[in-house]
Order: C-alpha cells, then structure tokens, then sequence
C-alpha cells in the first residue's frame, strides 16, 4: 500500500529534516556557549503551543519506529547467519517483571511513608477513633495480601518464563488447597465484617446518656452553600416546611412551632469539645453531601428527608493546631456529593472549643426570627431585651418564655 | 493433530462459501454474520475509548493547572473554554460522558459486544447467534445510542452533567445544571436504546450457549470465556431493565410533571410543585443494576484472562470447578450488595449493615480466583505473548483494586472516604485498568481469529509496558488524595487550603495519564495497520485447544466447511504427561491420546476406563507418568 512509501519517504524526509535543525541547534548552542555566556532565551511561548508537543511526539514516534527497525535488522542479520534468535523476548519480560515488582515494591513503600504521611490527622471523635482501628487493621491485612499475592504473581512471572527444554507441571486442581484459600480468607473477612458491624452499629444505634444529652444543630444545604440553626435556649430546633420559603425565610422556618422561635443563625459551627452533637441534615434542592473528614463524618443532606448523624468531638481546634504543628489549622465541612457547578468550594469553618467559650460565643448568635417575620408569622413583634436576659440565665427565662408563649397561644 | 484441522489445511483454499450473495452493505454495515458484528462492535468500542480518554485528559488537564489557559481548549471547545480555562459546569459534564461512555459503551458493549458476538459461537461450535437478525439489531442500537450520547456535545445547554449516576433532583432539575436540561433527556434516551442493545445480545448469547453447543460440548466442556459471557448476560438480562424502569420514571419526572424522585424541592426562592417522592428511590433503582454492572464489566475479562493466561502458561487452568462456582458466586451475589454504595445517602443503617455483610462475602470468590490465577502460572511455562502481558496486568490490578474494596465494603470505613479519590483510584484499578485490561488480552489473542492477521507484538509490547507503568503512576497516589478527604468530581483543589499540598501530585498524575493516552496510539497504530499490513495468521498461532483456533483462518459464513466439529474433552489439556505435543485441541478423542489419558478424564464412565486399563497394561512404558 501507499502508506509504507508514505512512510518511508515523508518521514525519512522530515527526520532528515529534524535531524538538521538538532544538529544546527545544537551547534549554534555549542558556538554560542563557546563563544560567551550563553544567551537565555525565552521558550515560554514555545513550550504553549500545541505544534511544539506534537513535534516532540512526533520526533519520540519516530525514533521508537527506528529502534523497532534496529532490531529487526539485528535479528534479520541473526537470522540470516543462523544464529539463535537475537532477543529473548520472554527472558526480558520475565526480568521486566522483576524489575517492575522490585520498583514497585519500593514506590508503595515510598508513597505509604511519604503520601501517607500528609494525610488527615488523628480523628477528633470518639467514634472517628474506633473508625481508624478498624481502617489500620484492613490496612495491615489487605498490605500483606497485596505484597505476597504480587511477590507471587511477578515472581512466577520471572522463574517459570518459557524455556524450550521444559513442559509445564500438569496440575488442573488440588481440592484441599481449593478449600484452604477459600476458607482463609472466609474467615479474615469474616473478622473484618464482625468489626465493621459491630463500629457500624455503635456509630448508628447509639443508646442516649439522660446526664448528657446532645446539642442539636441542623444543616441545611443549598446550591451552593449551608445554613446552620441552632436550637436555642429551648435545646430543640424547630420545624420547617419547605413551602414557608421566602425571600426572608430562606429556610421555610415554621415559626408558629415555638421551637423555632429561639433558633439561633451561625455563620460557623462551634461545637464545645466532649459534647455529643446530633447533626440534623437537610437540603433544599439537590443532594448534597454533609462531609467533616477530621471527625470521620459523612451524611448526604437530601431533599425531602432529615438525615441525622451523632458524633462527639474530643479534640479542640486550639489542641489540634498544637498537634498538628500547625497554627492555622482548621476543621471544616464541605460537599463531597456532586451538586452542581460550585460543588468545589462549599465549605464551612468548624471551630471546636472548651464549654466556657461556647457559652460566649453562642450568646453572641442572632435569632431567625426577626421583625419582618414576625409581622409575617402575624406574632408580636418582641421587645429587644428578651434576648439579653435569655443569655444570663438561660434556663429559668426559657422556661418563663416557653410558659407566656403557650399562654398566648 | 485432529482429523479436521488437516481437512481445514488442506480445503480451506478451494473453497467457496458463496450460496447467497453479499453486497457491501450486507457483509460490512447490516451484517448479521457474528465475526463481522463483533468487529463493528470493537472498532466502535475502541472509537469511543479514544473519545472518553481524550475527554479524561481534558480534565485532568484543569486539575493539574487549574490557574493556566490553554488558548487551544478555546478552540477546540468554543464557549465552554472560554479564555483558555475549562468552565465548572463543562468540567463536570466532561466527568460524566466520560464515565457513562467508559462504563457503558467500552467496557460492557465494546468488551461483551465484542467478544461474546465473535467467542460464543466459535468456542461452542455453533454456526451462528440463535438469532442473527436480533444481533445486527443489538449493533445497531449501540451504534444509535452512541450518536445520540456524543450529539449532546452539540447543542447549547451541553451533555449531562449530573454524574454519571446521574442522581436526581440534580438531574431532574434543568435549572439546577445547565447539562440537566436537553443533554440529559439525550442520556436518557441513548441509555433505554443501550439497554435495549444490551437486552437483545445478552438474550442472543444466553440462547446460543444454552441451545446450540455442539456435539459432546457440555456445560463442563466449556472455556471459561463462554461461562463468564453466559453468566455476564444472565446479569444484563435481570439488571439492566431494573434500569429502564428507573430512566423511564426519571423520563416521566423531568417531561410529565410526575414525582417519582422529587419532593420538598427549592430552588433558590422557586418552590416546586413535586410531593410525595424520593430522590433515594432513583439510586436504588440504578445501583440495582449499576452494582451488577461493574460484574457485567469485570466477568467477560476475568474470562478472557483465564483462558489467555493457560494458553500461554501452557498449562491447564487451576481449578476449572472452582473458577465456574466463583463466577456463579459473584454472579448470585452481585445482585444483593448494591447497598454498598448508599451507605451514607441516608439509607437506614441497619439496611447498611446487611449490605455491608454481603459485600464483603463478595471478595470471597474474588480471592479464590486470583489465587487460582497465580497457581495457574506456578511451574508454567510461560510464553509472554501481549495477550500474556495484559492478562497478567488484569491480575495486578485485580488485587490491587480489589483489595481497596474491602476497606470501601465497610461501611463505617466508607463513611471517611465515601465520595473521595479513594473511590475514584479503587474502581479505576479494579473495573478500569482490569477490566480494558482483559478487553487489550483478548484484542491482541484472538485478533488473528477477526483479521486473519498478527499483530505486531514488539509495539504490544511497548504498549504494554508504557500503560502497565502509567496506570499505576495515575491511580495510585489517588488513593491517598481520598485518605486526606479530597472529594472527587472537584473542579479545582484551589479554595481549600489542605488540598493545596496536592497539586503537584495532581500536575504527576496528569502526566502520567498523558502518558499512558499517547501509549495508546501505539495500539491504535498496530491495530488499524495490522488489519492490511499485518503478517498473516496460521490457524493455530498461539497452539490453544479451543473450537475457534479449528475453523478456517478465512472467514466463512458457517464459520467450519463441511460438519461442525465434535468436542471430546475440556478445553484445558495442556502439557499433559505422556502426550508429546504441549497441547491436545478439544477434538482430539480420547482414543488418539492413550498415552495421556487419565482416570478423571472418563468421568465415571466404566467401559471407556477398562478400554483404557487395558491399553496401558499392552503398553506399560506409558505407566510412570504423573
């Protein structure tokens, strides 16, 4: 076909061509570095344009065909003078093998000390710490599996390449062997899914401590960003229905439920440290996924549905900037279910932090409810003050506001 | 040698297989022959690769220099580059139709369309499909699904975007995503046309396997080839309507008004009319089929590398039985874990709990196929022909990615690194570099069978190697991105400060993925050139017993001149004691092997052991073999 004298020629033509421009350049370079100090040129626009890559891959294609031809002329001329085969093909795949897996080897010894070294640090949560035990233990068993299964796979690979003078061992099957790596690993995973279940059940069905009841926070997750709510003096975040959203209610609170009414707005999630929070999860439009990676949580907020997730953090942001060696360290939250355009870059600061500091901070918060909703929800519209007393004694006035608002109703 | 390889030797010139005419059009666009449908079946496969891996280096492209313009992307991409910068919505449809096409279009139609349309009826010794006619259909609605999936390049709003699990509301929405309003219902539509494509094969190959197996070919005859297409079908058929079920609701939510998935939605200020229904539904409905899928994917190349690796080990496969149950294992099993991936959607958890107990029995007929691959291989004799190479690698990554299963099969591991790159290097391993993997083996094995020729096995083995190397140097950094918390499907690691350190492990990966693409184009190469310019085939190139390696290299309508063949043994006597060749084809009757003969192989049958006794008490020279 015409394609081999294209091939011949054009490309014999065009190498003859590359090749004159190496040589010039090369010996332009060579002239100039003789000569003085070598002049920097500028190849940023060069190394932008796509002609350059393609010329380079051109030129490695080419030279990959040249030493394909190479060794056809040697083992040709091999041939010819009858002499065994030239290259052993089967001998330098079987050594390959044993290259690959010795580099191989090295490069996962490589990446488990150096990559592994820059991952999350210790979780910060009671639950977020059984995780880790369960994951190193996987880890542990699945590294040994993986370095003797391939240790055997890249190592048969290189002692039992083809030889001429041998037969292979005729040995279609061995029933106890069958039974033994069948049993085996039965029963490692059968170790792995006890442990699983039993981490699993105790993150999930978790039994309520009457002395420490968890703080409530619900998260409620748009496109592209969350609203955070907090339940308030009264402990308890009230209900919402979607079709109360408006412009000022962007998260359709429901403000006729009392509960709602304290509800605080956060721009942050502050959490007091060895205190269970119960995650409420919510979405307005699509799925999102609510994911704090340093405490080992993850739950999709979805629309339509409460999600709700428990954890107890036990590590301060403070302590974990020591741990951490690193003064700017941060918990967050942000997206990991795929939910539009600014998926990427939907977080949220989490900030960890002693009881007293909570205290503060929260009594900082402001309510959802306002004066436009008030006239909106048809409530009374409320004397500022009420707030500023809620936050000295918190309980008592709840108690006294939750009375006279019953009393109104 | 077999009576009928010297008849073939000698008749195959002479002969004329022409009793009924065939134009271009019927022998090379509406064939319903099996050999010319599964090579449209792979060339288009193979087309559609090049498409998904070039839109897979787009996007790495954007991850590793998220802050770079590339004037060409402009060019070639138009608004959806504006500036020379991929934009977020065109990123994240690149991530998609890369997805669905891989999956969908490469390896279950490209991979089961290819080779289950050229093996079955060659291996079995049958002459045909049970129902050519629906086999030409089955391409054609692949072909059309295909067309209609990359026409959504073409319009305005863009392809779908929504993933390429295309969960809802996301997908159901148009305002929620620019690639949720046309592009989608054009993925909806390509995917009822796939599934129809699927059913059509899947019913054809179960059919033929069950209905038209030659002569002596019982089910325990059969390659192991022919047992993973038979149960890979037996999946399609009862999951891949499971998927029609739930495109057509999600049809009918997105252009009737109805709310199957959709309920309590705002958006922004805009509430929406739907009530009463639940966007979990629609992942039930799709991981249903979507789990068995990556089975779908993964079976068809465990096959092929099952039969690749004893051809070339010139050894029988270890543990014929137990490699059959561990498919029909997996097979059964498929069908109740697809939980696993809606640990943290929200599910209840004790629902997690179960799935996560029958996941994890899963890797148990996992295991004991790659320990039946490595005993297969121990004192071979191992030729490394290409085929060999990838086989090989499909093992490699078959552990490698299968073993981070078992951390993402836990459900409370899974909730740390559910999402993450963790998830994107695991399945890539294991369903993608294996299973293209087995799909390469079985290219560079039986492409002798479809061309007539050989492939040049110097650049197999170049692109072995090249992508061999290159596939571990991408996917296997990734997995540590997904052990730190970075989620997949990012547009860019820039607005998050501990994502950062990640860049140039991000600007690695990229050029590690350019470079296993450019490996690719020393197949594509040897592939389209070998089919004119490669060195022609003998029948038997690479000395294997199966059914196909007796047909005639010429193809013929019929696939066997005169009768069919009949099979006497199982596919895998190779290097078998006492017989002087290393391998003795499937039509070799036992008679002309005395010498090899063992007791296991009469299964029970008295007269033939006793006829057997006999032989060997006439020649005792043949008594001490192993």
């Amino acid at each position: 076909m015409s394609l081999r004298k294209f091939i011949t020629n054009k490309t014999t033509a065009a190498l003859a061509v590359l090749l004159t421009v190496f040589a010039n350049t090369s010996a332009f370079a060579q002239d100039a570095a003789a000569a003085a100090a070598p002049k920097a040129v500028d190849m940023g626009e060069v190394y932008k344009s796509v002609i350059f890559y393609v010329l380079v891959f051109l030129a490695i294609c080419l030279f990959i065909a040249i030493v394909g031809k190479a060794i056809r002329v040697y083992e040709l001329s091999r041939e010819a003078q009858g002499k065994p085969v030239g290259i052993n093909w089967n001998r330098v795949h079987a050594s390959l093998f044993a290259l690959f897996l010795v580099l191989g080897l090295y490069g996962v010894y490589w990446e488990y000390t150096v990559h592994g070294a820059m991952l999350l640090p210790d979780a910060a949560s009671i639950h977020g710490e059984r995780i880790d035990k369960m994951f190193n233990l996987t880890l542990i068993i699945t590294t040994i599996v993986f370095v003797v299964t391939h240790i055997l796979l890249f190592g048969f690979s290189y002692v039992y390449k083809y030889s001429a003078k041998r037969k292979a061992y005729y040995y279609p099957h061995n029933n106890t062997i069958e039974k033994i790596w069948t049993i085996v690993p039965a029963l490692v995973l059968t170790v792995l899914v006890l442990m699983g279940f039993l981490t699993w059940r105790s993150i999930f069905f978790k039994v309520e401590d009457p002395n420490n009841k968890p703080l409530q926070i619900e998260v409620t997750s748009e496109q592209f960003k969350w609203s955070i709510r907090y339940p308030g003096a009264d402990g308890v975040v009230g209900n919402k229905n979607y079709k109360l959203t408006t412009a000022t209610n962007p998260l359709g609170i429901d403000f006729k439920d009392l509960n709602s009414r304290d509800d605080e707005m956060a721009d942050e999630m502050v959490i007091p440290v060895n205190k269970p929070v119960r995650l409420i999860l919510t979405s307005k439009d699509v799925i999102h996924s609510f994911y704090m990676p340093h405490f080992r949580v993850q739950l999709n907020t979805v629309p339509g549905m409460r999600t709700v997730f428990e954890f107890t953090p036990t590590i301060t942001t403070r302590e974990m900037q020591e741990k951490t060696n690193d003064p700017n360290f941060k918990y967050l939250f942000y997206c990991a279910k795929i939910c539009g355009s600014g998926h990427w870059n939907m977080q949220k600061d989490v900030r960890v932090v002693s009881e007293k500091e909570y205290a503060e901070w929260i009594a900082k918060q402001k309510t959802y409810l306002n004066d436009d909703l008030r006239k909106q929800f048809n409530l009374p519209v409320a004397p500022a003050p009420v707030k500023s007393v809620a936050d000295s004694t918190a309980k008592d006035t709840t108690a006294v506001k939750t009375n006279q608002m019953a009393l109104n109703k | 040698m077999s009576t009928i390889a010297i008849h073939d030797d000698h008749n195959h010139d002479h002969h004329d297989h022409g009793h009924h005419k065939e134009t271009l059009i019927s022998k090379y666009i509406f064939s319903m022959d099996h050999k010319m449908i599964a090579k449209q079946f792979l060339i288009t496969g193979i087309i559609m690769a090049v498409i998904a891996m070039a839109l897979s280096i787009l996007f790495r492209i954007q991850l590793a220099w998220p802050d770079k313009n590339f004037p060409f992307l402009e060019t070639f991409l138009g608004k959806w580059a504006e500036g020379g910068r991929i934009k977020p919505d065109f990123y994240l449809a690149l991530v998609t139709i890369h997805g669905t096409i891989m999956v969908f279009f490469v390896l279950t139609a490209g991979l089961s369309g290819t080779f289950s349309n050229l093996l079955i009826p060659l291996q079995i010794g049958a002459r045909d499909m049970a129902s050519p006619f629906l086999n030409m259909l089955s391409y054609w609605f692949f072909f059309m699904a295909c067309v209609i999936m990359m026409s959504s390049f073409f319009i305005q709003t863009g392809p779908a975007s929504g993933g390429w699990t295309v969960y809802p509301p996301l997908s159901a929405i148009p305002t929620a995503i620019p690639g949720s309003g046309l592009g989608m219902t054009l993925w909806l539509v390509s995917m009822v046309l796939f599934v129809a494509s699927s059913l059509m094969g899947g019913i054809n190959y179960v059919s033929t396997i069950l209905n038209m197996r030659t002569k002596g070919m019982d089910l325990w005859k059969m390659p192991l080839t022919i047992w993973a297409f038979f149960l890979t079908a037996i999946l399609g058929i009862l999951s891949f309507p499971v998927l029609v079920a739930g495109v057509v609701l999600l049809v009918f939510d997105r252009s009737f008004g109805t709310s199957f998935y959709l309920s309590d939605i705002v958006m922004g200020t805009n509430i929406l009319p739907n009530e009463g229904g639940s966007p979990i539904l629609w992942q039930h409905l799709f991981w249903f089929l979507g789990h068995p899928e990556v089975y779908i994917v993964i079976m068809p190349a465990l096959g092929i590398s099952s039969e690749v690796i004893s051809v070339n080990a010139r050894k029988p496969i270890f543990g014929y039985h137990a490699m059959v149950y561990s498919l029909i294992g997996i097979t059964v099993l498929s069908f109740i874990v697809w939980g696993h991936h809606m640990f943290v959607t929200g599910m209840n958890p004790l629902l997690g709990g179960v799935f996560m107990i029958t996941t994890l029995i899963i890797a148990v007929p996992s295991a004991v196929k790659t320990f039946n691959y490595l005993a297969t291989l121990w004192r071979g004799n191992i030729r490394f022909t290409p085929a060999m190479l990838f086989a090989i690698g499909l093992v490699s990554f078959f552990i490698s990615g299968g073993l981070t299963g078992i951390f993402l099969g836990n459900a409370s591991l899974d909730i740390n690194l559910h999402d993450t790159y963790f998830v994107v290097a695991h399945f890539h391993l294991v369903m993608g570099s294996a299973a293209i993997f087995g799909m390469l083996a079985g290219v560079y094995h039986w492409y002798p069978k479809m061309f007539g020729r050989m492939m040049n096995a110097k650049l197999g083995y170049l692109h072995f190697w090249l992508t061999f190397i290159a596939a571990y140097l991408v996917f296997f950094p990734l997995h540590f991105l997904g052990l730190d918390g970075v989620p997949r499907r990012y547009y860019a690691f820039t607005e998050f400060e501990f994502m950062k350190k990640w860049l140039t492990v991000n600007v690695f990966v990229t050029w590690a993925a350019i470079l296993a693409a450019l490996a690719q184009v020393a197949f594509l190469f040897n592939f389209f050139y070998s089919i004119y310019k490669g060195k022609k085939a003998t029948q038997n190139p690479w000395e294997s017993n199966t059914l196909e390696w007796t047909a005639p290299v010429e193809h013929l309508h019929g696939n066997w001149p005169g009768e069919i063949p009949t099979v006497y043994r199982w596919p895998y006597d190779y290097s078998k004691p006492g017989h002087d060749a290393d391998f003795i084809p499937q039509t070799v009757p036992f008679s002309q092997t005395m010498s090899s003969n063992l007791p296991h192989d009469f299964e029970g049958n008295e007269e033939a052991e006793k006829i057997q006794q006999d032989w060997e008490l006439a020649n005792p020279v043949a008594e001490n073999k192993g």
